[in-house]
């Protein structure tokens, strides 16, 4: 403790400790032990486990990790893979289609909820409880629906449709479209709940404004709504687009990457190569690779929430 | 009254309230839209229970969407307790019981951390909070692959790969960035006065956390609830990577009962098997209704 | 001469309940009529039928003659201005005016000429490239009226326009409307809570409550001779004191506590006598003196007076019931000085108060 020499009230001179300004580490201290986790989390786990992944990508390591640098060897490997290659075609189909058509009809049916049906609540728990599901149910539900002799193709068959053909589990060429059906059904539930509260958040009054007007409900929809709803399109298409590319469950259940390799995704390559082929170098690529994929598409949106306009 | 003359000549024509048909054109289409996807949403759910209740005879006679014409619930004890997995033959019930081990300390660890984190992020921000804030929500972009093989390495160099303790621990960690926002928005949307009012009657951070915040946040508690349990009962990945043969979740089993039997398939224990796995889930769904929408946009929708 | 709006036994039930009650009203042409009241009184209940955005269970509805009630707002021949101006956020100011028009197929020379006009008159020729979000408000409620404008009809119908404004721009465009309604001379319905909006603007009031017109008449009348106790209470601030008491004399007098008061003057119907009568007098129909007075007056004692700048207001007790006096601030007397009030009879309203009705 330091002290200090100065003046009492009565003029005679004394020393006096001086208390020492707690250091402003110290100040707050319960709120800061209280985000200790959160520190951790962000640091050790997410900042630096997929630093290490990607650090790790560059060395040639195969059954256990090992600091050999190899450059861009992976990485080379990888884009040169026939594997690889379908497993991002499959996945660029799937994925284009499903955020096409989730935000589409996810659209679509908030709209028709909007109309102030008669039991509104009863349709939404309707269109809302896949999303309770795990894929993996999702997943094995479809696959039995989609069983070619006894799902939805014997059935049609049996309905006299003696031609039909739809068996997308054992049909290379659409079996995406297969997993597409049901993770419409999974996804679009949620979707339309977003829609639905974008939608309702519009003013009464600009619906008011261009019946007076008399615009047309789908040209008001079209031409005034949707432009103001913008930034629940882009919510929508950032949820949508980084789920998919994490797409596993799904697939694994549904269709496990079948028939053959034709629904192959990168999430199940990557699992692959990690757990299965004992070719970590080559899973870390792939997986850095899916990184760099949701980086591409959330630094745009990025820009526009923070950067640019600064909104209080 | 003047203009009487007037006016009388003009009382004809409409009057009162327009015809409202109830069958108009757009009512049609519009009912009759919301009837047919309901259908495709409803479908699953149907032919899952009506097969999981016939016996195996009759679904290789029939179709799929036939109602079962002896109906049984054989299929359904099987898949509780005789199925076979890989590994052994005790049915679901063992998965069922892992699932319940996993989610309920999961969920009580993850909110509990969230809560308190939200809880000084919200109140008792301090240089560099927003910062990591926003990692933290940016890092749950991450997919969950670039991640997982350094988890395995840091689980396994303190000894907890493979246990109950590791994947509560993973599940917790995941969990963080949406509960964290979510009670971190709903802390902030609190009136700073409350706050304020407590700081000058001296209280300080835990207290006013029990004694203020806590009573006054049941409904965020249960929104989170939901959350937690609906992602972590339903959670594959995780359950798959990180514990073992004895610990593995519903979700897991499930897929091994049935993807990985070879012979002959049981398709009617494959969907009571199915049904059992999300059947707790969808009943927390069932009765949470409003609250479950509102659980999930706010952790869907972000900033 | 054809009424320029004639509403006949308008009814508007949601289920049970009965928000508006077989309404009647006349507008003239050219007429600026004013629907004021309380909130939840059905004023913008009526506007949104008249505009045909709400559908009405009973009733029918003539604009410039023609027989409207079912009709879709767009062919009422009606253009609206709403409280929260309803701008296409995403258009231009030229945008948003022309929008409707062009839906309408109606030939661009005649847009541009009807944008042109209507910018002169608003004054917002320099605003038309800009889009609403780089406006103030005061040029948004312009725009928005513009867009009612340009669509070339006979009526405009206004929901509380300038409550979403400032003070101060409140009481500018509020002016601006008058001097539109002058210039252009259209049959106008406005909405509003603002007495002081109702009472500069208004051709006619009609006063609602509870879905129901409880007067329809000039400003002047409202003011001076309030129909019932709620429009007297409702308008003038402060409000119009009320004294509870009984007349006697077959009328000729009030009894208010102890105080005797003559109502020779008064004009209204025959007062007779009644058990339960309100005398109601405006603070500024009552003179403040010290000494004791010739006409009608009561005793009072002063509690509070509050100096408004350009005069005073005078709070007083008398026989138990509080009151307040409007004096010039040359006025003012302190707390406690015991006064007599002259009541101004031929300026007062006396109700019955059972019925609540004037007399």
């Amino acid at each position: 403790m330091s002290v200090t020499d100065r003046e009492n009230t009565a003029g005679a001179l004394v020393r006096e400790p001086v208390a020492r300004r707690p250091s402003r580490l110290f100040r707050n201290m319960s709120g800061k032990i209280a985000s200790i986790p959160m520190v951790f989390t962000t640091l050790v786990i997410f900042v630096g486990c997929t630093l290490w992944t990607v650090l790790y990508s560059f060395t040639g390591s195969g059954m256990l990790p090992r600091l050999n640098f190899v450059g861009l060897d992976q990485y080379e490997r990888l884009w040169g893979s026939a594997r690889w290659m379908n497993a991002i075609e499959n996945l660029a189909i799937f994925g284009v289609l499903s955020l096409v058509f989730t935000i589409v009809i996810g659209f679509f049916l908030a709209t028709l909820l909007d109309r102030k049906v008669r039991g509104e609540d009863a349709f939404r728990t309707i269109f809302l409880y896949p999303f309770a599901l795990s894929f993996i149910v999702t997943g094995l539900v479809w696959q039995w629906i989609l069983n070619p002799d006894f799902g939805v193709q014997q059935v049609l068959r049996d309905l006299g449709w003696e031609s039909f053909a739809f068996n997308p589990l054992h049909d290379a060429e659409i079996v995406l479209y297969g997993l597409l059906i049901a993770g419409l059904w999974q996804g679009t539930g949620l979707i339309m709940c977003i829609m639905l509260a974008g939608l309702r958040g519009i003013d009464e009054d600009i619906w008011k404004a261009a019946r007076v007007d008399g615009i047309a409900t789908w040209k008001t929809y079209v031409v005034i709504i949707i432009p103001m709803m913008k930034p629940v399109f882009v919510t929508a298409l950032v949820l949508i687009a980084s789920g998919i590319i994490k797409v596993y469950d799904l697939v694994i259940a549904q269709t496990s990457g079948g028939p053959g390799l034709a629904s192959d995704m990168p999430a199940i390559y990557v699992m692959q190569q990690l757990f299965g082929a004992q070719n970590l170098g080559q899973g870390f690529a792939a997986s850095t690779m899916m990184l760099v994929s949701v980086v591409i598409i959330l630094i745009p949106w990025a820009y526009l929430e923070f950067g640019g306009k600064k909104r209080g | 009254m003047a203009d009487l003359s007037v006016t009388a000549g003009a009382m004809t024509g409409p009057r009162g309230q327009k015809p409202k048909r109830a069958l108009s054109p757009t009512n049609i289409m519009l009912y009759g839209t919301l009837i047919v996807i309901a259908v495709y949403y409803l479908i699953p759910l149907y032919v899952m229970v009506v097969t999981s209740l016939k016996g195996m005879p009759e679904i290789r006679m029939g179709n799929i969407f036939s109602p079962p014409m002896e109906i049984t619930f054989q299929p359904w004890v099987k898949a509780w307790s005789e199925a076979c997995t890989g590994i052994n033959c005790d049915g679901l019930s063992r998965g069922f019981m892992n699932s319940v081990y996993i989610t309920v300390p999961s969920v009580i660890i993850s909110i509990a951390i969230a809560s308190v984190n939200g809880y000084a992020l919200a109140n008792w921000k301090f240089k560099g909070s927003e910062a990591f804030f926003t990692i933290l929500i940016l890092g749950a972009f991450i997919p969950f692959q670039v991640m997982i093989y350094p988890i395995a390495i840091l689980l396994g160099s303190v000894g907890l790969f493979g246990s109950l303790t590791g994947l509560v621990l993973v599940h917790t960690i995941f969990g963080m960035p949406i509960l964290t926002l979510l009670f971190r928005n709903y802390f902030s949307s609190m009136p700073e006065e409350l706050f304020k009012a407590a700081r000058v009657d001296g209280a300080g951070f835990w207290s006013i956390y029990f004694r203020i915040m806590l009573p006054m946040s049941m409904p965020i508690f249960v929104v989170a609830v939901i959350l937690q349990v609906t992602g972590i009962w339903n959670d594959f990945l995780f359950g798959v990577i990180y514990s073992s043969n004895e610990l593995y979740p519903m979700t897991v089993q499930l897929n091994n009962i049935v993807n990985s039997v070879q012979g002959v398939k049981e398709y009617n224990v494959n969907m009571a098997a199915t049904l059992l796995t999300g059947l707790v889930p969808l009943i927390i769904y069932f009765i949470s209704g409003k609250l479950f929408v509102r659980g999930i946009a706010a952790g869907a929708v972000k900033g | 001469m054809v009424n320029s709006i004639e509403v006949k036994d308008l009814t508007l039930t949601f289920g049970s309940v009965s928000v508006l009650k077989n309404m009647n009203l006349h507008v003239q042409e050219g007429e600026f009529i004013v629907l004021l009241g309380p909130s939840g009184c059905g004023k913008s209940t009526l506007l949104n039928c008249l505009a045909g955005l709400l559908d009405i269970s009973d009733g029918q509805i003539f604009i410039k003659g023609k027989n409207v009630t079912w009709s879709e707002p767009s062919e009422r021949g009606i253009g609206m201005v709403f409280q929260s101006y309803a701008l296409y956020p995403q258009m231009t100011v030229r945008g948003n005016l022309s929008f409707g028009l062009k839906n309408a197929k109606v030939p661009q020379p005649e847009i541009d000429k009807r944008i042109a006009r209507a910018a002169e008159i608003l004054q917002i020729q320099p605003l038309l490239d800009r889009k609403p979000a780089a406006l103030s408000g005061g040029q948004r409620q312009r725009v928005a009226i513009g867009r009612a404008l340009v669509r070339d009809v006979d009526v405009f119908l206004f929901d509380e326009p300038l409550s979403n404004l400032d003070a101060k721009l409140r009481s500018e465009l509020r002016v601006e409307i008058k001097r539109l309604h002058n210039q252009l001379g259209n049959t106008m319905v406005y909405v509003t809570h603002d007495q002081i909006e109702a009472l500069t603007l208004a051709d006619r009031i009609a006063v609602m409550k509870g879905g129901v017109i409880q007067q329809l008449a000039e400003p002047l009348e409202i003011y001076n001779r309030p129909s019932n106790l709620f429009v007297a209470g409702f308008i003038g601030s402060p409000s119009m004191n009320f004294l509870k008491g009984r007349t006697l004399d077959n009328g000729r007098a009030f009894q208010f506590g102890s105080t005797r008061i003559d109502l020779a003057g008064y004009e209204g119907g025959a007062v007779l006598e009644r058990d339960d009568a309100i005398l109601g007098v405006r603070p500024e129909h009552i003179t403040v003196s010290t000494t004791p007075l010739a006409g009608p007056s009561l005793a009072a004692e002063v509690e509070i007076d509050e100096n408004l700048g350009a005069d005073s207001l005078l709070w007083l007790k008398a026989e138990g019931t509080t009151m307040s006096v409007r004096v010039p601030v040359e006025g003012r007397l302190p707390p406690g000085t015991k006064v007599h009030l002259g009541l101004d009879i031929p300026k007062a309203s006396i109700f019955d108060a059972k019925s609540e009705q004037r007399i």
